[in-house]
C-alpha cells in the first residue's frame, strides 16, 4: 500500500487508517460528525496527496487539454485554475479533474485517485496528432486542502500571498510555510478554502504550521469519512458514483461545465445532440421521510417500478437528517416528488428536494 | 475497560443476565469500529429471537451492522432512548447504550459466551 508523505503526520494525531484505491489514509481522527462540524463551522485540514497529477506540456498543450475536456481550457491562466472533464467520444465520464495552466505550454490535470492511473493511459492514447509530453506526477506532489470558514484567516499567517485578492479558482505560487506551492483558492467541501500543493519532500512542515496555527482558529485534521460527507451536502460528484462512464455532464447537473462554442472536444457531437434532443434522466436530491439510511446501490421505486439506484447517500452530519443522490427519469425531477428507496428489503419514504442540500451563506 | 460480570461473544455484544433476562449491547470495541452512531433500528417488543438472528441493525456515518440475537428467547424491552440519542452507543456502550433485553429461553446457551477475560483476549488478537 502506497503512503502519503503525511502518514507519520496522521499517526501523531491517532488517524484511523484504512485502505483507499492503494493508498494508506485516515478516514477520521476525532468522528466524522465532529470533523464535518469543524469544517463547516471554523475549518478543517485534509491530506489528499492521493489525488493524481497529470502534466500536459508542448507546443500544443492547450489544443491537447481542449481536445479532451468539455469546458474552455483557454480561460485559464497560471492566476486561474478551472474544473472540467475527461469524456469519452460518447460524451460520459472519463473522470472529473481540475485544469491548472502553469504556463502556455503545461498544464497540469488534477484527477481522482482511483482513476489516476486509467486518467494517464486515455491521455497518452488520444495524444496522436498533438504535439506533446504527458507525464504521470502523482507520486512527486502532495496536496493538503485547508478548507472552512476561518481558511484565509489561518492561511495568512504563513505566506504572503494575495489571499485577499483571490476569488474562486484564483491560483498563487509562493512559499506556504517555507515551503514552495501552489495555492488554489478551491476545495470540495462547500466551504471556502484552498489547496496546497507542493513537490517538497517535506509538505508535513506545512501540514504542522497550519495545525499550530489553526488551532486557536479551532482547525481540526478531517479524514476520508468527513470529506465524502461534506462533498455530498455540498453536492459535488463523485466519480465511480455520482458520474461515470455511463453519464453525461448534462444528466449529472454539470450544464455549465460544458462549452459546445468553444470548438471540437471528445463527445461533443454526443452532448449537442443530448442537449438538442433533452436529456432522459437528470440527478436528483433526496431526503428520506421515513427513518433510515439510504446507501449507494440501494434501489430506488416509484409507484411498483424500480426507476434506478442510489448513487450516494448518507446521514447529513450538517442537516441532521437523510439525504442521498439519484438518476431519475425528468418527469420525476420536480421537487417534492416522492421516491421509494428499498432499504434492506424494506421501503422507505423519500422525496425530492432542491439541490445542494447545503450552500455556505458567506 | 470490560465489565467483569457481562457475558460477550465475537460478535462484540456484550450480555448482562439478571432475573431471567439478558441485557444486551455492543461492546466499545464495536463502537470505536462503527465509528459515530446515527441510526439504530430495533426489533419490536414481544418478537421472538432465535439464537444468531439478525436483531437490529446499528448504522453509522460509514457503516451498516447487523446486530446478532446472542441468545434465543423475547425481546422484552428496547431501547426507546436510542431512537433521539444514537449517540449513546458511542458514549456509553456499556450503559446508556444498551440495545434491548431478552427473556432468556435457554440459560444453557450462556455457556457459549466468553467471559470477559476470554473476550479481553479475542480483542487482543484482533489489534495488531
Amino acid at each position: 500500500m502506497k503512503k502519503t508523505r503525511l502518514h507519520n503526520n496522521h499517526i501523531k494525531l491517532n488517524g484511523k487508517m484504512v485502505e483507499f484505491f492503494g493508498w494508506e489514509m485516515p478516514v477520521e481522527y476525532s468522528g466524522i460528525i465532529e470533523e464535518h462540524l469543524a469544517v463547516r463551522n471554523q475549518a478543517g485540514l485534509f491530506d489528499v496527496s492521493h489525488m493524481g497529477e497529470i502534466l500536459v506540456l508542448g507546443p500544443q498543450a492547450l489544443d491537447y487539454v481542449q481536445h479532451l475536456t468539455p469546458n474552455n481550457a483557454a480561460r485559464t491562466s497560471p492566476t486561474k485554475a478551472q474544473y472540467s472533464a475527461l469524456t469519452t467520444p460518447k460524451g460520459t465520464f472519463v473522470d472529473d479533474l481540475l485544469v491548472y495552466c502553469l504556463d502556455e505550454n503545461t498544464y497540469l490535470l488534477v484527477v481522482n485517485a482511483a482513476n489516476a492511473d486509467k486518467d494517464f493511459a486515455w491521455i497518452e492514447k488520444n495524444k496522436a496528432g498533438f504535439e506533446v509530453e504527458v507525464k504521470n506526477l502523482s507520486d512527486d506532489y502532495s496536496q493538503i486542502a485547508l478548507q472552512g470558514r476561518n481558511a484565509q484567516d489561518i492561511l495568512k499567517n504563513l505566506n504572503d500571498l494575495p489571499l485577499d485578492e483571490m476569488g474562486s479558482f484564483a491560483v498563487a505560487h509562493g512559499e506556504v510555510a517555507g515551503i514552495p506551492s501552489m495555492v488554489s483558492r478551491t476545495g470540495y467541501t462547500g466551504e471556502d478554502g484552498f489547496e496546497v500543493y507542493t513537490t517538497s519532500a517535506t509538505p508535513g512542515v506545512i501540514w504542522d504550521a497550519l495545525i499550530e496555527t489553526g488551532e486557536s482558529y479551532g482547525i481540526k485534521p478531517v479524514g476520508l469519512g468527513a470529506r465524502d460527507t461534506l462533498r455530498l451536502e455540498a453536492c459535488l460528484m463523485l466519480y465511480g458514483n455520482d458520474i461515470d462512464d455511463t453519464t453525461t455532464a448534462l444528466e449529472a447537473g454539470l450544464k455549465w461545465l460544458v462549452k459546445f462554442k468553444k470548438g471540437d472536444f471528445l463527445g461533443r457531437e454526443v452532448l449537442l445532440q443530448q442537449k438538442e434532443e433533452g436529456i432522459k434522466k437528470r440527478i436528483a436530491g433526496f431526503e428520506l421521510i421515513d427513518r433510515g439510511i439510504a446507501r449507494s446501490h440501494y434501489p430506488v421505486y416509484i409507484g411498483e417500478e424500480k426507476v434506478s439506484e442510489v448513487t450516494s447517500g448518507t446521514f447529513s452530519p450538517y442537516l441532521k437528517k437523510s439525504i442521498g443522490l439519484t438518476y431519475l427519469p425528468m418527469e420525476y425531477t420536480e421537487e417534492g416528488t416522492e421516491i421509494d428507496i428499498e432499504v434492506r428489503g424494506k421501503r422507505v419514504a423519500a422525496r425530492v428536494v432542491p439541490l445542494p442540500f447545503y450552500k455556505r451563506d458567506y | 475497560m470490560y465489565p467483569d460480570n457481562f457475558y460477550y461473544t465475537k460478535d462484540h455484544e456484550w450480555i448482562k443476565v439478571a432475573g431471567g433476562e439478558a441485557t444486551v449491547g455492543i461492546t466499545d470495541f464495536a463502537q470505536k469500529q462503527l465509528g459515530d452512531v446515527v441510526y439504530v433500528e430495533l426489533p419490536d417488543v414481544g418478537a421472538e429471537m432465535e439464537f444468531h438472528q439478525s436483531l437490529g441493525v446499528i448504522e453509522s456515518v460509514k457503516a451498516v451492522s447487523d446486530i446478532y440475537s446472542p441468545v434465543s428467547g423475547e425481546v422484552a424491552a428496547v431501547n426507546e432512548g436510542l431512537n433521539d440519542s444514537p449517540e449513546w452507543v458511542n458514549e456509553d456502550p456499556h450503559g446508556k447504550g444498551w440495545i434491548l433485553r431478552i427473556k432468556l429461553k435457554n440459560e444453557a446457551e450462556l455457556e457459549k459466551l466468553m467471559s470477559v477475560t476470554e473476550y479481553e483476549k479475542f480483542v487482543d488478537g484482533l489489534e495488531t
